[in-house]
């Protein structure tokens, strides 16, 4: 079995993704994560002016067989969060780069380990 | 310890399923989709490979006395064909295992029985078995078959015909809890209308060297242990291990919501015991509630009054995907266990509002 890995981004060993767009960190779980997880039923984030700290837990994602911490890959305040998700939770196995997006973060410097795509692929191979 | 694997590890991995540990054995927990599983089985029909429960053959002159004195049923009811669920207690009348009986065609003259304990349980029930019937000084042999049997189960509304179509005896007349030997591509298997889901359907238990050829025959939908886990909390069906342990949460039948499998004018390990219970009433019992605030129960969450006092544990949850609602089932307090009675459960600290629900959740057979 392949999984996507978008080169436009980077990754965490916990399987959430970072796409820096015009200062904004956009955060996600990856097509692998969502595959192991299997059907996703339930997404608990932060609100908006919340600030997240780069390696800690934000937030929760649940499968009908499984709980799973999601972790910031950078450090700052929430300033975009995808209600979408909430109602629709299925859009994270259906496009979990695109539609199923999470959150958005205004970094304010500090990151965690990132992966480039090719080590990511490496780590899930 | 290694994993025990089912017969047909090799061609579920072909297939793509995901495998989960349970019971010591690696089984398939998903093929395609839990959602999608669970959907077919209550609409149309889908296939369990349930190898990993136990099979335990009783048969001699003593075989009936050792069923009867060991399960909390009322084995002596049972005629050649039937099948009885019921409990395995200990001398406190706590639950050890739940189990099916049947009673099978008699052998050489003597009464023939096979018992299907929980994954993992079955070398201690083999024991328990064999200790029992020394002790008592009754014949009878006992025979632990776990190995030489595959189980598969044929469940939904449309398995009795797929079932029927496959086989060469009429099935007719096999009603619920009743078995009959069938034949599929020429392998004799016992197939009991018997199930775990809440839905109609038939259980085979198929040799383990012919497992391969009657799990392809039984064309349809492949489901893992994550829809059978689904389908059965919806169905308000209890899981050894999860909504009863004997170490960690001991509980008598009649606080698990199973006390119609104990029929006290027979004799048991535990009868006296439960006599007493019976006849005092419990303080507690498993209900099944719903979330009403967002967030999914989950396995060991406390259950708190209103006031956030704790009451109780949630023992099994998950988001339902027929309900498409949160559901649960969990020990309270019987003064909370009335359908309609609110509570609180802790959902990574936060308290959720639930409402108990009459279990079944959903219209079963």
């Amino acid at each position: 079995m392949s999984f996507d890995v978008p080169t436009d981004r980077q990754y965490l060993e916990s399987h959430e993704w970072a796409l820096e767009t015009d200062g904004v960190v956009r955060v996600g779980i990856t097509d692998f994560a969502q595959d192991e997880l299997g059907d996703v039923v339930f997404v608990e984030l932060p609100d908006v002016g919340e600030a997240v700290t780069a390696g800690d837990a934000f937030g929760v994602v649940e499968s009908i067989k499984a709980v799973s911490d999601l972790y910031a890959p950078v450090s700052g305040e929430v300033v975009g969060v995808n209600d979408a998700v909430f109602d629709a939770p299925e859009l994270v196995n259906d496009d979990p780069f695109g539609e199923g997006w999470m959150l958005e973060i205004d970094p304010s410097g500090d990151e965690t380990d990132l992966l480039e795509a090719v080590e990511y692929e490496d780590q899930i191979a | 310890m290694p994993l025990q694997a089912p017969p047909l590890r090799g061609l579920h991995d072909e297939r793509g399923a995901k495998f989960t540990e349970f019971g010591g054995w690696d089984m398939p927990v998903e093929f395609d989709s839990i959602r999608e599983e669970h959907e077919t089985v209550r609409d149309d029909v889908g296939r369990f490979d349930v190898s990993h429960m136990g099979q335990i053959h009783v048969t001699g002159p003593d075989a009936t006395a050792l069923m009867g004195r060991l399960t909390s049923n009322d084995v002596d009811a049972l005629e050649v064909g039937d099948a009885q669920y019921a409990t395995i207690t200990d001398e406190e009348g706590i639950v050890i295992d739940d189990t099916v009986v049947y009673r099978l065609p008699d052998e050489g003259g003597e009464c023939a029985y096979l018992f299907v304990p929980n994954a993992g349980n079955d070398e201690a029930m083999h024991e328990r078995w064999i200790d029992y019937r020394n002790e008592w000084g009754l014949e009878a042999t006992v025979d632990n078959q776990t190995d030489e049997f595959a189980m598969f189960a044929v469940q939904g509304p449309n398995a009795r015909s797929l079932v029927a179509d496959l086989v060469e005896e009429s099935l007719t007349g096999v009603g619920r809890f009743e078995t009959t030997s069938v034949t599929i591509e020429g392998v004799e298997c016992l197939a009991a209308r018997t199930g775990y889901t809440g839905e109609d359907g038939f259980e085979l238990v198929v040799p383990w060297r012919e497992a391969e050829t009657v799990w392809t025959a039984l064309e349809c939908q492949p489901c893992g242990l994550g829809a059978r886990n689904t389908l059965r909390m919806e169905a308000g069906l209890v899981l050894a291990g999860q909504d009863f342990d004997h170490e960690s949460n001991p509980r008598t039948p009649y606080e698990a919501g199973i006390g119609f499998t104990v029929k006290l004018d027979t004799e048991f390990v535990g009868r006296d015991a439960l006599e007493r219970v019976h006849e005092e009433g419990v303080e507690e019992k498993l209900v099944g509630f719903r979330l009403i605030d967002r967030g999914i129960p989950r396995h060991g969450y406390d259950i708190t009054s209103t006031e956030g006092r704790v009451i109780g544990t949630v023992t099994s949850g998950t988001m339902s995907p027929t309900l498409e609602a949160p559901i649960g089932l969990g020990y309270v307090p019987v003064e909370y266990a009335e359908p309609g009675t609110t509570f609180r459960v802790i959902v990574r600290g936060q308290s959720k509002k639930a409402r108990v629900e009459p279990i079944p959740f959903i219209d079963t057979i």
